[in-house]
């Protein structure tokens, strides 16, 4: 048997001002990190689409953008290939779209090591591949030291919601379950022990996950859903705030009922955080009318990405505050949005 | 004011220092153990602490957590006692 | 988690609360006319709000919120201080991750990291420490703040650092000890309080007996306090008992934690790097003599004051309050956070005016974040 290895043309181990500058250092870092991995379909600088599933009549384009930085851009249980990847899937399938093709732009800081590109894309496409949607078109731009912090990703997404389906959080009526499909605030809590500053080693993983799959099997089992939402920055509570203002109702959480691991407590008791704002990148939330809600977790819970599903509370007719939660000895205290980023605390 | 939350000390990491592990429901960080440290290091190891901004700052007395916890139980009793006394009485004055 | 869940266990906590309503019936005291209890710490206030125990507890007792947090009762030139040193060519400045959105008279330090100041947000002295041996080419300010329980910490760091002879560390030393605020309040003719929660962390290091002139010579109650919802609960029982009883003393429920006589190698560590200053200003409540400690002499080449000739090494001070800020008629009692006009008008977590509702335990960010229903109805 004759195998050939494919020499590479990238000349030494990390990205130069050269690999931004138009020329064939350029096109090599293209075609050899992310289009002989993305694969995308044609030559051309566009995309040339088409889809059955938008021809049906009455269906709707979804179309969604989103801008990832994070510092590592790799940390335990992912890195910032998936969570492009992941979160603009999320973005899309939380509203009941089924994803179909994403774009993907990279802003690369002069001396990023290639072989990082070359593993970050091998992810994202993994996880596009795995998530059912294709990477199509896409951009990279080389900035000098500094110009950037090692690599930002932008990630569009487009997709397809089936005629007839309505999923939005102003359909939340009080009754409806708010159902999640796993722990709270690996995602936050990871990023936080893998920058390293505050010295605190976990066993906890980033809970990053693409909900796709999840979201067509929920309403499947549940054709009722009403509203979904991704739990990203600013945690659960950001996301209750606002379904509930938009819903016009008040959600009623309970402090017992939300899943949420003793590693990521633990965390929050050292540094003084509060779990339900710690961001999240493989959940979301989900408004069901009750009768449908044991369906729902069923659906969940027979996926891996919703193995940890539970009820966490229910919407009510709206009060003068959004969100709240009642505790443990049966008291109850506002959740409310956050002024800024949540900030560790000795006091 | 003044976070400190209980912690188990799982390894002596750097003497000299007085530097150890310790764990946090699975969390660990590295704090110092200059305010708990007796004669023998060591025997820190397995040692419940709390800790406060990097510092193991007090063994935590598991007599002590023992007998507030038995206090807050013999309270519940005496409240049942009570109860049980003005229902009673309740039931009495009732006849 | 050990030595946690057990004191937040809700079935336990139903029982002192009967005990309490028990209590508090028998000492007569009625919302009109309540029992009027201290939590000194802002852990306290923090724990009370986080767990609704004010909305549990009979109305027979008013909490009143006191100054126990080190971020709510620091002056805005002392933050003034910060952003100057952090603001310094070379400088690495630490702080605690609570002090960074406190407003000085310009701008916080948040503002003054966006301003493109190199600001680090640590856990631990010893990170700073950390930078310094990592940096050997940069100033590492480290800025110290809090209580008693706080101050070993720093302490123990300055030795650390003296110990290695890392000339590039120092502390910007604003820590303050809690008895002299509280024997202020007491003196306060307008002060109506019948009994304190002490502050369980602090006498982890201090002990019980710095307290006892609270009952010796004022005649009010103290217990000292751990900061789990049965602590507080356990410990407003012991001091309703001890109003009942017509008895005043120091008593310890946080025993698990709290060694009677305190810590002896915190106590040692802090007074061979600290003594007292001849009077502190605090936020609220003016100067206050001997409340503030300052780095010795013998480690003199550790305090940022000296290094660079700022704040009371730079002489005498002037300060001056935000107009219509009600931080300091709060702090003492003498007004709660929601009857103060500033509250929800001009002053709310987004554009704090005071420092109560800057920090997470000033009382009228709590009142703001956990109790905002019930202020917003009271403002109503």
């Amino acid at each position: 048997m004759n195998m050939t290895t494919r020499v590479s043309r990238l000349r030494g181990d990390r990205v130069t001002l050269a690999h931004g500058g138009g020329g064939r250092a350029m096109r090599d870092l293209i075609e050899e990190v992310f289009t002989d991995v993305f694969r995308p379909p044609g030559r051309e600088d566009q995309a040339r689409l088409t889809s059955e599933a938008l021809q049906e009549a009455g269906a709707q384009l979804a179309f969604t953008t989103d801008g990832y930085v994070v510092t590592p851009v790799e940390f335990p249980g992912g890195d910032i290939g998936k969570l492009a990847v992941c979160g603009t899937v999320n973005d899309l399938a939380v509203g009941g779209a089924r994803p179909l093709w994403l774009s993907a732009s990279f802003i690369i800081e002069e001396g990023c090591e290639i072989a990082l590109l070359r593993r970050i894309a091998a992810t994202m496409a993994a996880e596009a591949e795995a998530a059912g949607v294709r990477i199509v078109t896409g951009d990279t731009k080389v900035v000098e030291k500094g110009g950037c912090d090692t690599l930002f990703v932008t990630t569009s997404g487009v997709g397809a919601i089936p005629p007839g389906r309505d999923i939005a959080a102003v359909n939340i009526r009080p009754g409806d379950v708010a159902i999640v499909n796993g722990v709270l605030g690996d995602h936050g809590a990871t990023i936080l022990a893998a920058r390293g500053d505050l010295a605190l080693s976990t066993p906890i993983e980033s809970d990053c996950a693409a909900l796709g799959h999840l979201m067509e099997d929920v309403i499947a089992a549940a054709p009722g859903m009403r509203a979904a939402r991704d739990l990203t920055r600013g945690g659960l509570a950001s996301a209750l705030n606002e379904m509930a203002a938009e819903a016009g109702v008040t959600v009623e959480l309970s402090d017992e009922a939300l899943p949420i691991r003793p590693e990521v407590r633990g965390m929050c008791e050292i540094l003084g955080l509060d779990p339900l704002y710690l961001a999240n990148e493989g959940r979301a939330v989900l408004f069901v009318p009750e009768a449908q809600a044991e369906a729902a977790l069923a659906a969940m819970r027979a996926r891996p990405e919703g193995e940890g599903a539970a009820v966490v509370g229910r919407a009510v007719t709206a009060g003068r505050i959004p969100v709240v939660t009642k505790t443990a000895f049966g008291g109850t205290r506002i959740v409310d949005m956050l002024v800024g980023e949540q900030l560790p605390r000795i006091c | 004011m003044c976070l400190g939350i209980p912690g188990r000390i799982v390894e002596i990491t750097d003497a000299a220092r007085l530097m150890a592990m310790a764990d946090v429901s699975g969390v660990r960080r590295e704090v110092n153990v200059a305010c708990v440290a007796g004669a023998a290091l060591d025997d820190l190891v397995g040692a419940w602490v709390l800790i406060h901004v990097g510092f193991a700052m007090a063994v935590i007395d598991e007599d002590e957590a023992a007998e507030t916890l038995e206090a807050l139980r013999g309270l519940g009793e005496a409240q049942e006692a009570l109860e049980q006394i003005a229902e009673g009485a309740k039931a009495l004055a009732e006849q | 988690m050990r030595y946690v869940e057990e004191f937040r266990d809700p079935k336990a906590a139903k029982r002192v609360l009967a005990a309490i309503a028990r209590v508090t019936g028998e000492i007569g005291a009625t919302a009109e006319n309540p029992v009027r209890i201290m939590e000194i710490c802002g852990g306290h206030t923090h724990a009370i709000f986080r767990y609704g125990l004010d909305k549990l507890t009979p109305g027979g007792i008013e909490f009143i919120h006191g100054p126990g947090c080190p971020v709510c009762v620091l002056p805005m030139a002392r933050v003034d201080e910060c952003v100057e040193i952090a603001e310094r060519p070379g400088v690495i400045f630490c702080t605690f991750g609570d002090a960074m959105r406190v407003p000085g008279t310009k701008k916080s330090l948040l503002q003054a990291k966006a301003d493109g100041a190199d600001i680090r947000m640590v856990y631990s002295p010893l990170d700073a420490v950390e930078l310094a041996r990592r940096n050997p080419g940069r100033e590492v300010v480290f800025f110290g703040l809090g209580f008693e329980t706080t101050t070993p910490s720093t302490a123990l760091s300055i030795q650390q650092a003296a110990r290695e002879e890392l000339s590039n560390f120092s502390v910007f030393c604003n820590h303050i000890t809690v008895p002299p605020p509280i024997r202020a309040l007491l003196d306060d003719p307008h002060m109506v309080l019948d009994g304190f929660v002490g502050p369980g962390h602090v006498s982890m290091v201090i002990g019980t007996h710095p307290y006892d002139f609270i009952a010796e010579d004022y005649g009010k109650p103290l217990v000292v306090a751990g900061f789990e919802p049965l602590d507080l609960l356990q410990s407003v029982l012991m001091v309703l008992e001890q109003i009942r009883d017509g008895r005043a003393s120091v008593e310890n429920q946080y025993a698990r934690v709290v060694p009677e006589h305190g810590n002896p190698v915190s106590l040692a560590a802090i007074a061979d790097v600290y003594e007292a200053r001849p009077s502190f200003e605090w936020r609220g409540l003016g100067e206050i003599d001997a409340s503030g400690l300052r780095i010795r002499d013998a480690y003199k080449a550790f305090d940022a004051e000296e290094k660079f000739g700022i704040g009371y090494a730079a002489g005498p001070r002037v300060t001056e309050e935000p107009e219509g800020c009600g931080c300091g008629a709060v702090m003492t009692g003498r007004m709660k956070p929601t009857e103060c006009p500033q509250f929800g008008r001009g002053c709310t977590p987004d554009t704090p005016l005071g420092a109560l509702m800057v920090s997470s335990e000033g009382a009228c960010a709590a009142y703001w974040t956990y109790g905002g229903a019930r202020a917003v109805e009271e403002m109503a």
